[in-house]
């Protein structure tokens, strides 16, 4: 099985145990994906994991877009500001920076 | 894709086996494709959504927490076996206190679940396009 | 509606939990170990009234298969696999307790 920094991953590159999760596995994750982590990926990995703490799920989307509008204002909360911080999705690749399972619903 | 109505009808508590948590997931799949969803919660069903549950002695993951994320998937119609729930002692104050935003209301919060007679919810079943049960 | 039921009543409470439930005009069938639940036994009370007023069904090959053919409460009616399509058809929408 493929891992990072010693922390075992799955075939899509999701995190098997969330307890293994550290910064430095989501800069690693993020090189390996030619993104660097600035603050606002940071904001929204944080949020991610804030959410997953509180309902023990990673959100869909559109459910993670409204609540970041609601939290953080309309100008981070909407899919064009969150796919430009994680070009391949902002639940997929943001969920597995953050060390969530992949959201439910998404394929 | 036409919007068709589900209904989630929950018979078995939450950690005995996996109906629970498994039907859960399938209606949090429904929601991220925009149908319409309602929860039905009959017979020990009524036990996933009791207030103050605490997993931390059985090494299983609380997903009773998750019940709170429902509202922000647009999913607030949560109906309550009345007689189910009076079979085991419980009553609505027992229950977790659900809420939504209703966006037609100037987002107000609102309670999603309404406790109700096992023939209401017959009735609610019937209208529905698909049904399944847990 | 139309209600299958797939459990025997003595293994699990889900056909008990199916006609607390179900209204005047829904109709049961009983499939797999459910056809159980069709013979005469201390359980079967609970389906009496119902299969005297013709709603009850079962798939006769269940039936069949486990040799439960002359222990059947009356007018339980049986069907086969067109019959149970025909009752999906006739019934819209439909429900198995599981």
């Amino acid at each position: 099985m493929a891992d990072i920094l010693g922390a075992k991953v799955d075939e899509e590159g999701f995190l098997i145990d969330l307890g293994d999760w550290s910064k430095e596995i989501a800069e690693q994750m993020a090189k390996d994906d030619d993104v660097s982590l600035s603050e606002e990926h940071w904001d929204v990995i944080n949020f991610l994991r804030e959410y997953f703490e509180e309902y023990q799920i990673a959100p869909a989307v559109r459910v993670l877009t409204k609540a970041i509008a609601k939290r953080m204002g309309k100008d981070k909360g909407n899919s064009k500001y969150l796919y430009s911080l994680f070009p391949y999705g902002p639940g997929k690749q943001g969920c597995r920076f953050a060390g969530l399972p992949k959201p439910t619903g998404c394929i | 894709m036409a919007i068709k109505k589900f209904m989630y009808l929950n018979r078995r508590s939450s950690f005995g086996t996996v109906y629970a948590i498994e039907s859960l997931e399938v209606v949090l799949v429904a929601a991220a494709f925009d149908q319409d969803v309602s929860l039905a919660f009959i017979d020990d069903g009524v036990y996933q959504i009791i207030e103050g549950q605490n997993t931390n002695g059985i090494g299983m993951k609380n997903f009773s927490k998750t019940f709170h994320a429902l509202g922000d998937y647009e999913i607030n119609k949560l109906y309550v076996s009345a007689e189910s729930l009076e079979e085991r002692g419980l009553s609505a104050d027992d229950l977790m206190p659900l809420v939504y935003e209703d966006e037609d209301d100037n987002w107000v919060e609102k309670s999603s679940v309404k406790v109700v007679s096992n023939a209401e919810i017959s009735k609610i079943m019937s209208k529905q396009d698909v049904c399944f049960s847990f | 509606m139309l209600h299958t039921v797939n459990k025997s009543s003595f293994e699990r409470n889900s056909l008990k939990s199916c006609i607390n439930i179900i209204d005047d005009t829904s109709v049961i069938l009983l499939i797999e170990d459910g056809v159980i639940s069709a013979t005469k036994n201390i359980n079967s009370s609970m389906i009496a009234n119902l299969a005297n007023q013709g709603r009850v069904y079962a798939l006769q090959g269940d039936v069949e298969a486990r040799g439960i053919s002359s222990k059947l409460v009356d007018n339980i009616k049986l069907v086969d696999y067109t019959g149970f399509v025909d009752l999906v058809v006739e019934h819209g929408t439909s429900v198995s307790w599981v």
